[in-house]
């Protein structure tokens, strides 16, 4: 096996390109290097793309936010403004694992290990983020929801790196919420996940995105939930359609995590919760 | 020399203290050695081919291609083992267990293993070993097992304990009756009948440390074995044994354990360890992986049990019986014979039956795990004594006041009880500061009463008096809880001398005579019986060496906290010679001095418990979390409460996790679907309150301190106290554990 620790991503991408083996990218490694050490992957190339500064950092423009594909967790719960802006894509990031693990496990991670159970994605795909995507040729941003195809499997081509994950600048009275449901208090993985990200106008949700996790092959984004709550002030009436909605928009498996009745009931429960604490936090009173 | 270990309510100087344990530095400086932190000059690495299917022939096994690969020094199947065992199934069973012998019993069976210069060599040795296997029908539930559809296991199992014995081998190997009275006349006077079934899942032990060791075998047939076990005396029997070794020269020592809970009392990898080393003439070592210890150790029975209770109108219970099925796993043992003991243990009952089915299925051969087979029995036991309280419009607790076992009971597996501790720690539970906190919105209090035997066993241990005065402890019984720690302040207590000069080490099997295993709650009951013996024998030696040091005859020396003592006028002028003196002074006097016991500790005290839980439960998502946990316990005597406390937390935290989520998940086709601690889920910390303890000192007549067992009983309420809290907070009667989220939620939806 070979390690490489290139200082662009470009070099990174052309380092995949030509590995004819089996390449993975290592950046926090906390499902790479499990799966390594379980005996279940024995790849040819590990790409670490620590060295690459432009994959280091968050910065702040004035579109929004830009954090490297390289930042651990644990950097998004130190950012302040960050913390302030997208509260719901924090707390996601902060439920990964452990401390231990939020030190090392980064949200490009969590997105292109492509599990439907990963907590960062929903709160991505809810505050409508994008990822930064660099290949040997081109460079392309492509928003959240479209790179996820089933588990494991993600809409890049071989050769290409997330480099960055972007979210944008948002109005006031915003605010966004992730809830997920484990049968402990820390160390799993979501049986259910559930995401809102809303805006208000007087009271009054004026535009909303609500994403599941851990309820079908990928996360989803569930426009009817959002359409079921724009236009209303979160009263309960709403609240019952949009999480009918997002129940019906669930298609589960039964496994060893949960069954599909627990999960299609409880992503409607979660959805429910996190739109009233989004709600609250864009200074909304139900 | 007959010893009198009768209880002789003594006055204690150093008993009861909470002293810090010697092994404590070690532990959390990283010092300690585990099982894994062995290692010796030249040794191989050893893996384990498994099986990936539920059960399976062996049609053919090629490992020509492996063994030709460079730096494979030896693979073992079980053409390498041949049967030494004499017609001991028992024994047979376990060398099948440790290597499958023509047929895979289970998901995890190991078929061969490999001992390789490296890790990386051994894994590709194991992926050029070919296997064909023809696959044969399984069965992993253990009510399928029984059906008489079911796909027959063993050809040789023909159901004990019926009458005659059936002529068809089935899956059911044992059926054990308990009991007395006449069940059915007492069902007849009944004003109320209880009857409900119950289902509890495959749980494991959940220790830690993976199992570890390293084998060393010299062609001249000694062998050493470093190893993580609860029993390093009955590893190096069985491996001997197995392998046709001088049970001498096999030196067996014992690393310190990362938890064992029952799980380390039986070998697995351990004999194909000291083969592998024998073939290839170097020391070989194998580590676990977590997905071996899930699938590949021992972990507790799965069990279905029904339970009907009879009460009368005024709340005495006046019949019950029990049918509890509890599965073995791929070879047979006493799992539902315990459960069959335990059931009805908390109960003055005068129609009392317990029907136990032990039953074999393609699962993992099951070991002990803490208080085996009781907290499923008493799972199903307590909700139904919870139900029959309600039926007579009683308070749980005051019902079992009520019919509590005392002294002079007949017991329902048949013993009669003297002094015993289940009506205090019941009269306690009542008394208890949270009977009284209030509940709030979503919560529920539940309460449930746990029985455990207690063992002693064959023991042995020897005190060594240093130059200087200061003591050597050696004890044969491993040390998983703080046993070194009350062992010390025994040998302290004895010698009257201060705690800090003892030091207590487990001896290796070459230093000591046969110890059982650390089981049973034994370590310090036994081991420290053996310990006051010891002591005192060296203590008869001392006033000997004083005598001679003062030319005195003996029978004019006394022993007084932790000196020889001349008696008699005559000899007042004599001033009294310390432990330190009469040890400086050995050499000249007769030499090193020491004292030592062997022999059966009888006369473990029964142990009972009485715990009390809170639960919060989300009526949307059907969580739990404890909100408050109290377990009083009797201990007889606590020698260091601390570790007495721990045992009693302990216990609860690991009933915790067992009643809220912990199961074995098996696949339709019988593979194991979460052999790891992600999806095998064992509480972490942010997941348990604190968890409150009361120590009642109840003496055990037979100990000379008074000391009971402490470890196992703790574990046995939990499931049913969770239970019928849960219970009580939602309204429905919840009868399968786990209790998880998804059952919980799925009984709200039903029970609307």
């Amino acid at each position: 096996m070979r390690y490489e620790t290139p200082e662009t991503t470009r070099d990174a991408a052309a380092l995949l390109a030509a590995e004819k083996g089996e390449a993975y990218i290592l950046a926090g490694g906390t499902d790479l290097l499990v799966r390594m050490k379980a005996g279940l992957l024995e790849p040819d190339l590990l790409v670490d793309i620590k060295q690459v500064p432009a994959m280091n950092g968050i910065q702040q423009t004035a579109a929004g936010f830009r954090i490297g594909a390289a930042v651990p967790a644990v950097e998004l719960g130190e950012h302040r403004a960050l913390g302030r802006t997208w509260p719901g894509v924090v707390e996601a990031a902060k439920l990964i694992g452990s401390d231990q693990v939020q030190g090392r496990c980064t949200i490009a991670g969590n997105l292109c290990n492509a599990s439907p159970a990963a907590d960062t994605v929903p709160a991505l795909m809810a505050a409508g983020a994008k990822a930064v995507v660099v290949g040997p040729e081109r460079r392309r941003t492509v928003p959240v929801e479209k790179l996820p195809r089933g588990p494991g499997t993600m809409a890049l081509a071989k050769s290409e790196v997330v480099e960055a994950i972007l979210l944008p600048q948002r109005p006031a009275k915003s605010g966004d919420a992730y809830l997920r449901f484990i049968p402990r208090t820390e160390m799993d993985i979501a049986v259910v996940g559930a995401a809102v990200n809303l805006t208000l106008e007087r009271g009054v949700v004026k535009t909303a995105r609500i994403a599941l996790g851990a309820v079908a092959p990928t996360a989803v984004l569930v426009p009817r939930a959002a359409r079921a709550i724009i236009g209303t002030r979160l009263d309960d009436a709403a609240l019952e359609k949009m999480a009918a909605a997002c129940s019906a928009a669930c298609n589960p498996i039964d496994d060893k995590r949960g069954t599909i009745a627990y999960r299609v009931k409880v992503a409607g429960v979660l959805a429910r919760r996190a739109a009233c604490i989004a709600y609250e936090r864009a200074g909304g009173k139900r | 020399m007959r010893q009198d270990t009768k209880f002789t309510n003594q006055n204690f100087r150093v008993i009861g203290s909470r002293v810090n344990r010697p092994d404590g530095m070690d532990k959390v400086t990283g010092r300690a050695r585990y099982g894994a932190d062995y290692d010796a000059p030249g040794q191989l690495v050893g893996l384990f081919l498994r099986s990936p299917h539920a059960h399976a022939r062996i049609v053919s096994m090629d490992i020509s291609r492996a063994e030709k690969l460079a730096g494979v020094k030896a693979i073992i199947t079980a053409d390498d083992l041949p049967d030494l065992t004499n017609g001991n199934r028992e024994m047979l069973d376990i060398l099948e267990n440790s290597m499958a012998r023509g047929r895979a019993l289970y998901d995890g069976h190991a078929v061969a293993a490999v001992a390789a210069s490296d890790v990386k060599t051994a894994r590709k040795a194991l992926k050029l070993i070919k296997v064909e296997y023809e696959q044969l029908p399984h069965v992993t539930d253990v009510d399928e097992a029984m059906q008489p559809d079911a796909p027959v296991i063993h050809d040789w199992i023909f159901t004990q304990g019926v009458n005659p014995t059936p002529k068809k081998p089935s899956n059911v190997c044992n059926r054990t009756e308990m009991g007395h009275g006449d069940v059915d006349a007492g069902f007849a006077r009944a004003a109320h009948i209880i009857e409900k079934s119950y289902k509890t899942e495959q749980t494991h032990q959940g220790y830690i440390e993976p199992h570890a060791c390293v084998a060393s075998m010299g062609p001249d047939g000694s062998g050493e074995l470093w190893v993580t076990t609860q029993g390093h005396f009955a590893y190096r029997n069985v491996c001997a044994e197995l392998l046709g070794l001088d049970i001498a020269k096999l030196k067996v020592t014992s690393s310190e354990i990362g938890g064992g809970f029952g799980g380390k009392t039986h070998v697995w990898a351990e004999p194909i360890a000291l083969a592998l080393s024998r073939k290839a003439n170097r020391p070989v070592k194998v580590v676990m992986t977590r997905d071996e210890v899930f699938r590949a150790t021992g972990p507790a029975s799965s069990t279905s049990i029904d339970v009907k209770i009879g009460v009368t109108k005024k709340g005495r219970i006046i019949a019950a019986s029990a049918e509890l099925r509890y599965a073995d796993g791929a070879f047979p043992g006493p799992w539902a014979i315990l459960g069959a003991m335990t059931s009805f243990a908390c109960y003055d009952l005068k129609n009392v039956k317990t029907v136990g089915y032990d039953v074999i299925c393609n699962r993992p051969k099951v070991a002990a795990y803490r208080a085996p087979s009781a907290p499923m029995a008493a799972f199903a036991i307590e909700s139904t004594v919870d139900l029959a309280a309600a039926a007579v419009g009683m308070d749980a607790v005051d019902f079992r006041i009520k019919n509590a076992a005392k002294k002079g009971t007949l017991s329902s597996y048949g013993v009669t009880y003297g002094p015993i501790g289940i009506g205090p720690t019941l009269d306690a539970a009542k008394n208890h500061p949270h009977m009284k906190a209030k509940l709030k919105k979503n919560q529920g209090r539940g309460m449930a009463c746990g029985f455990w035997f207690n063992f002693g066993g064959q023991t042995c241990s020897t005190i060594n008096i240093a130059a200087d005065g200061t003591v050597n402890l050696s004890v044969g019984t491993i040390d998983v809880g703080g046993s070194r720690a009350s062992l010390s302040l025994i040998a302290a207590e004895e010698l009257g001398i201060p705690y800090e000069h003892v030091k207590a080490s487990v001896a290796d099997t070459a230093s000591l005579g046969h110890n059982d295993m650390t089981d049973g709650s034994r370590g310090t009951f036994s081991s420290g019986m053996a310990t006051i013996v010891a002591a005192r024998r060296a203590i008869e030696v001392m006033k000997e060496r004083a005598a001679a040091m003062w030319d005195i005859p003996v029978d004019k020396v006394d022993w007084k906290d932790g000196h020889a003592v001349a008696k008699g006028k005559k000899n007042s002028k004599l001033a009294p010679l310390s432990l330190k003196e009469i040890a400086e002074n050995s050499p000249n006097t007769g030499g090193p001095i020491a004292g030592h016991n062997e022999f059966v500790a009888d006369g473990a005290g029964v142990s009972f418990a009485s715990h009390l839980c809170d639960v919060e439960v989300d009526p949307e998502t059907g969580a739990t979390r404890i909100v408050r946990y109290t377990v009083i316990q009797d201990a007889g005597k606590a020698i260091h409460p601390d570790y007495v406390e721990g045992q009693f937390q302990g216990g609860a935290a690991q009933g915790i996790g067992w009643a809220l989520n912990e199961e074995y998940i098996y696949g339709e086709d019988g593979r194991l679907q979460n052999p790891g601690f992600l999806d095998y889920r064992i509480p972490v910390c942010s997941d348990l309150p604190f968890i409150d303890t009361q120590i009642l000192e109840i003496p055990n007549p037979d100990h000379p301190y008074g000391v009971r067992g402490v470890g196992e009983t703790s574990i046995v309420p939990p499931l049913a106290a969770i239970g019928n809290a849960i219970s009580n907070a939602v309204g429905l009667r919840m009868t399968h554990v786990p209790m998880s989220p998804p059952r919980i939620l799925a009984a709200l939806e039903a029970g609307e």
